[in-house]
């Protein structure tokens, strides 16, 4: 096949989007000058220098609210969503503490959250980890009756980072206006991606990364509503940068970068959106139309098309990525990860230990071309059809037998 | 993961990928690991009137370093006894492979394959029960 040749092809093929994006070349342009001539302190209240900078972070921020709706004053701008998602959800409980000591949240939130919500209740704080549906989404009824009068907060993301499930935000959103607690959501994977706006979803804080949409690493924000207000403890004490909320001299380049990133996804995220889906569908049928048994993680239409989880039974997540090693992906067994658990977002999904060890994550992006597509396709099915030959469990499929029905030895 | 040459060449070029028929006489079979556990092996050996292990066939459901470790096995058993096959030790396997420490544990599955394998060509064949039990204890 002439797509197996990668002719033409720059190998290894990124296809790992959800990890990281890489910095958009209209992007870099806009930073340039700030890292260069226009170096300034955007704190620096008397000289020039420090005008411009200022400027510039003022102008990034306009756009970074204008992608969700927000008013240029509601964005604190910070290192990234991991910061933002910690601002949010300790700086938020622990302001409220006298008169609020619960927090709800979902279990396959981003290890950011979940440990930020863990810290709280070291603290004292009670955390609700609600379960999701075998789709990944978010059961709007158990959240409704998880929420008290004693609720500070509810932490939902907009779209998860490793399976791709769009949760649904307006609904959430009116379920905790009409309860009386805050919403906030880690739209990381998000921002540019779907449609966001925070007067719509009725959202109070929302995480913004810019590794995410093709921005530069190191940069992300928060958005903090103030009509009505949300009250915030700072994490870290300072000079009161950023409404108090985020002290620290703001890094001009990141912060344009983070705006120019913003901009170009709202102009393109039709477009962009449009391309993806057709990939994304591409991919899928490619591999789906070679081989049995391969289980898509996730719903498959309430979903951001960019993210392909998928499970390969039989054959393991690590030694199919090494299989395919000219594409760059993730996987969700416990191979990869340092710990030997397998994913704990597969897991609340209610896939089974052994498929949990058979998932990829791929990653579709802005840049992603069809010829990348097609050669994927080519290298997937032939390293699946490879290592299925050399599995004992496809052996055992292949014979009839029942796998679960074996007495597996413990090691 | 960063992965040694030899440890490549085995998962990339897996030797004696295959079956034996499980009834056969000369044949022992070793299933250990669970489809849970993300490791399962595979390992057949076929051993002659003699008790030497003529040839050996793996298969694994595994990352690449259970893949590799059971590929050498299949190469280090050949022309062995089977009381020289169960001296194998999972820390030569982890030698040989320079595996990462996190990755140990595949050797010593493949250490238990090999072990699972000779017991049950012993239970095959074993005239006198007791004697099958004082071989296993002894491993």
């Amino acid at each position: 096949m002439s797509e197996r040749t990668g002719a033409n092809l720059k190998l290894p093929i990124y296809l790992d989007y959800q990890a990281t994006t890489p910095l958009d070349p209209r992007v870099l342009e806009a930073m340039m000058p700030y890292l260069t001539e226009e170096f300034g302190n955007p704190h620096s209240r008397s000289h020039a220098f420090g005008w411009k900078a200022e400027a510039a972070v003022e102008e990034a921020r306009g756009k970074v609210a204008a992608i969700i709706g927000a008013k240029v004053k509601d964005i604190v701008f910070t290192s990234g969503a991991t910061e933002s998602n910690n601002i949010a959800i300790k700086g938020v409980a622990r302001f409220y503490k006298d008169r609020k000591n619960h927090v709800v949240t979902v279990a396959t939130e981003h290890k950011c959250v979940l440990e930020s919500c863990r810290r709280l209740q070291q603290e004292g704080f009670d955390v609700t980890y609600l379960p999701v549906a075998p789709n990944g989404i978010l059961d709007l009824d158990r959240l409704r009756d998880a929420i008290t009068d004693r609720t500070v907060l509810v932490s939902v993301m907009a779209v998860n980072n490793e399976i791709g499930v769009i949760q649904p935000l307006e609904a959430i959103g009116a379920i905790c206006r009409e309860r009386g607690t805050f919403f906030h959501t880690d739209a990381a994977q998000a921002v540019g991606k779907i449609p966001l706006d925070v007067e719509k979803m009725n959202i109070d804080l929302m995480s913004i990364s810019g590794h995410k949409i093709y921005g530069p690493k190191g940069i992300g924000a928060l958005y903090v509503r103030r009509k009505p207000r949300v009250r915030v403890k700072p994490l870290f004490s300072g000079g009161g940068q950023e409404r108090g909320i985020r002290s620290g001299t703001l890094p001009a380049f990141l912060c344009v970068g983070l705006g120019a990133a913003c901009a170009i996804a709202e102009k393109d995220m039709g477009a962009d959106n449009e391309r993806i889906r057709r990939l994304w569908k591409r991919l899928y049928e490619g591999i789906t139309a070679a081989n049995d048994e391969i289980y898509l993680n996730g719903d498959a239409e309430q979903r951001y098309h960019g993210n392909l989880n998928l499970s390969f039974a039989y054959v393991e997540g690590e030694s199919l990525m090494m299989g395919i090693k000219d594409l760059a992906v993730s996987s969700g067994s416990a191979c990869t990860s340092a710990s030997l658990e397998p994913s704990y977002v597969l897991r609340a999904l209610g896939v089974e230990s052994d498929l949990a060890h058979t998932s990829i994550r791929f990653g579709i992006g802005r840049f992603t071309t069809e010829a990348e597509i097609d050669y994927a396709v080519a290298v997937i099915n032939e390293q699946v059809h490879r290592l299925r030959e050399l599995s004992p469990l496809w052996e055992m499929a292949q014979e009839g037998i029942d796998i679960k029905s074996i007495e597996w030895g413990e090691h | 993961m960063a992965y040694g040459d030899k440890l490549i060449d085995h998962y990339e070029n897996p030797r004696n990928v295959g079956v034996f028929d499980k009834g056969d006489e000369s044949v022992g079979t070793g299933l250990v690991g669970a489809p849970a556990c993300g490791d399962v092996m595979k390992l057949q050996i076929k051993v002659t009137a003699n008790g030497v292990i003529e040839d050996a066939k793996f298969k694994t459901f595994g990352c690449g370093s259970a893949i590799a470790s059971s590929s050498l096995v299949t190469e280090w058993v050949k022309g062995k006894t089977l009381d020289e096959a169960a001296e194998i030790k999972n820390t030569h396997i982890a030698e040989h492979l320079a595996l990462p420490p996190v990755k140990i544990h595949c050797s010593v599955l493949a250490e238990d394959a090999i072990k699972a394998a000779i017991a049950d060509y012993r239970e095959k064949h074993a005239t006198d029960r007791d004697e099958v039990e004082e071989k296993a204890a002894a491993l």
